[in-house]
């Protein structure tokens, strides 16, 4: 029983960095229809500022709001010199370009801070907390920031007038365009909110899965399972699947025999390839019907 | 004048849909563009508000529209209604009526306006919280109507509004948009199907044939105009 509550707990702390993933990818779906393959490696590159900063001697919040705010800005440049300009071209030349954005990042960091795996420290250390074994600060830690970042982001999107104009941007662009919304901005809004969201993601687990270049691939994969399973047309089901996916990994690895630690990973794209067969619109999923 | 247009042409890829129009509309004037299915009524309206690619000069209050963006085009007080309503379907009568007002500032008048339109339409105040995804098609028009109100404008541009809608609903509607006019002197170009309705409600009406104007003139005359009966009022 005991292992059982820590199991799902465990689940949960990594489950709250996917679904964080999950968010942030779904977050530019809305605007753009297309899964950002480079969000991970947005993440990494993320850590790796933080861990710049910390370097310079930065104490850590000062690195993590810091890190946070820079890449805000670098989501939204990427939108605007990246995607921007070629919002109307074919499917593949997009895809291309996110591709490309994967490669680019991914081997800059490699360039700037090598490939070597580095140590990332967190600011809640690792002792048990509650004194029995159930849970690790850093762990209670994760969920902590994550549910505080959702709870912000709820309050943001549904309370503030500029949460309502990236909504309707989202959802029906040519009539936010003939109510006034600059739904270019908003866009790009979105990109930089979703790096940012990523960007407190990839700190949250480096503690746990090291920095490194590669480090956020099988954590987005959990993410993009997360956010199929919760459906990519609902930011909150997004944000219960990659919960989900993280409790559901964590509890299988442990009490499925053969699992193990090596097969946890394709538990994620069993679950995607279950969900799509199933309900394609996900658990919370609306279905998109369109009249002809 | 306050809005004045000189040589419309417009294009949807290779397709010419307009063909040099001339119309002009004076403050506070209610216009209609009459016309059957594919005349260019709609294409009008879409070019008014930048959302294709048109030659010739559009003016607002002096101002050239052309090359402005639909967001900045809106921004000087032109409301448009669009054929199909237009309205946020996911999200509820009050946050439509919100994001209706989103370039404008100061909350307390925003909010005093919203009250003005439930004032207006007392169905939607009932149904504030709804999505407009539930609405009936009356309701999505007066809330669709409501938005457009909430923008301040001077200058409404309504596609079709009795489209889909029961005999008793659009009178209903005419009639707000009557009053609207005359109490807030918004001036209307309106784009109709209906056009014994259309011409009651108009100061002036053009008549649209394959995307040329083949008729002008006051509301009143053209609908006493022989060929005009015959074709679009039916009698």
């Amino acid at each position: 029983m005991e292992l059982l509550l820590q199991q799902v707990l465990a689940g949960l702390a990594t489950g709250a960095i996917y679904a964080s993933m999950a968010l942030a990818v779904v977050m530019i779906y809305q605007a753009i229809d297309h899964l950002n393959f480079a969000q991970g490696e947005m993440a990494m590159f993320s850590t790796f500022l933080a861990w710049q900063m910390l370097q310079w001697g930065w104490p850590y919040w000062a690195a993590f709001v810091g890190a946070v705010a820079v890449s805000f800005l670098g989501g939204v440049a990427i939108e605007r010199i990246l995607f921007k300009p070629i919002q109307n071209a074919p499917i593949l030349s997009q895809l291309a370009a996110f591709i490309a954005l994967y490669g680019i990042l991914n081997s800059s960091a490699g360039w700037i801070w090598d490939f070597n795996i580095k140590t990332f420290p967190t600011p809640f250390g690792s002792a048990p907390l509650f004194g029995e074994r159930l849970i690790g600060t850093h762990q209670a830690g994760m969920i902590g920031v994550t549910l505080l970042m959702l709870g912000l982001l709820y309050l943001f999107f549904r309370g503030s007038r500029l949460g309502l104009a990236m909504r309707a941007a989202a959802t029906n662009p040519e009539s936010a365009r003939l109510v006034g919304i600059r739904v270019g901005w908003m866009i790009a809004l979105g990109w930089g909110m979703s790096a940012a969201v990523g960007a407190v993601a990839g700190m949250l687990i480096a503690p746990v899965v090291f920095l490194e270049p590669n480090m956020m691939l099988g954590v987005l994969l959990y993410g993009f399972a997360g956010a199929v399973l919760g459906g990519l047309s609902s930011p909150g089901g997004a944000v219960a699947g990659g919960f989900a996916v993280g409790v559901i990994e964590n509890l299988a690895g442990t009490f499925i025999p053969y699992v193990g630690r090596e097969l946890k990973l394709t538990i994620a794209l069993v679950l995607i390839v279950a969900v799509l067969m199933v309900k394609p619109s996900g658990v919370f999923g609306r279905t998109v019907v369109s009249r002809v | 004048m306050m809005l004045e247009v000189r040589q419309l042409c417009a294009f949807y890829g290779e397709n010419q849909a307009l063909h040099g129009l001339d119309f002009a509309l004076d403050e506070g004037n209610i216009v209609t563009l009459l016309g059957a299915n594919g005349a260019g009524k709609t294409t009008t309206l879409r070019a008014l508000c930048g959302m294709i690619r048109l030659s010739g000069e559009i003016r607002f209050d002096g101002k050239s529209l052309l090359g402005r963006a639909t967001e900045d085009i809106v921004r000087l007080g032109i409301a448009h209604v669009p054929e199909g309503r237009g309205t946020f379907v996911r999200m509820t009568v009050e946050e439509n009526l919100q994001l209706g007002a989103m370039v404008r500032h100061g909350r307390t008048a925003i909010a005093a306006d919203i009250e003005q339109v439930y004032a207006h339409f007392p169905r939607l105040k009932e149904r504030r919280a709804q999505t407009a995804g539930t609405l009936s098609g009356g309701e999505q028009q007066m809330l669709a109507v409501g938005r457009a109100l909430m923008l301040r404008p001077r200058l409404m541009l309504l596609d079709e509004p009795s489209f889909g809608l029961a005999p008793l609903i659009v009178e209903e509607l005419f009639e707000i948009l009557r009053r609207l006019n005359r109490e807030l002197g918004v001036a209307m170009l309106i784009v109709e199907q209906n056009a014994a309705l259309a011409l009651d409600l108009a100061d002036h009406a053009y008549l649209l044939e394959t995307g040329h104007i083949v008729m002008a003139g006051p509301a009143q005359e053209i609908g006493q105009d022989e060929a005009v009966r015959r074709s679009y009022l039916g009698y």
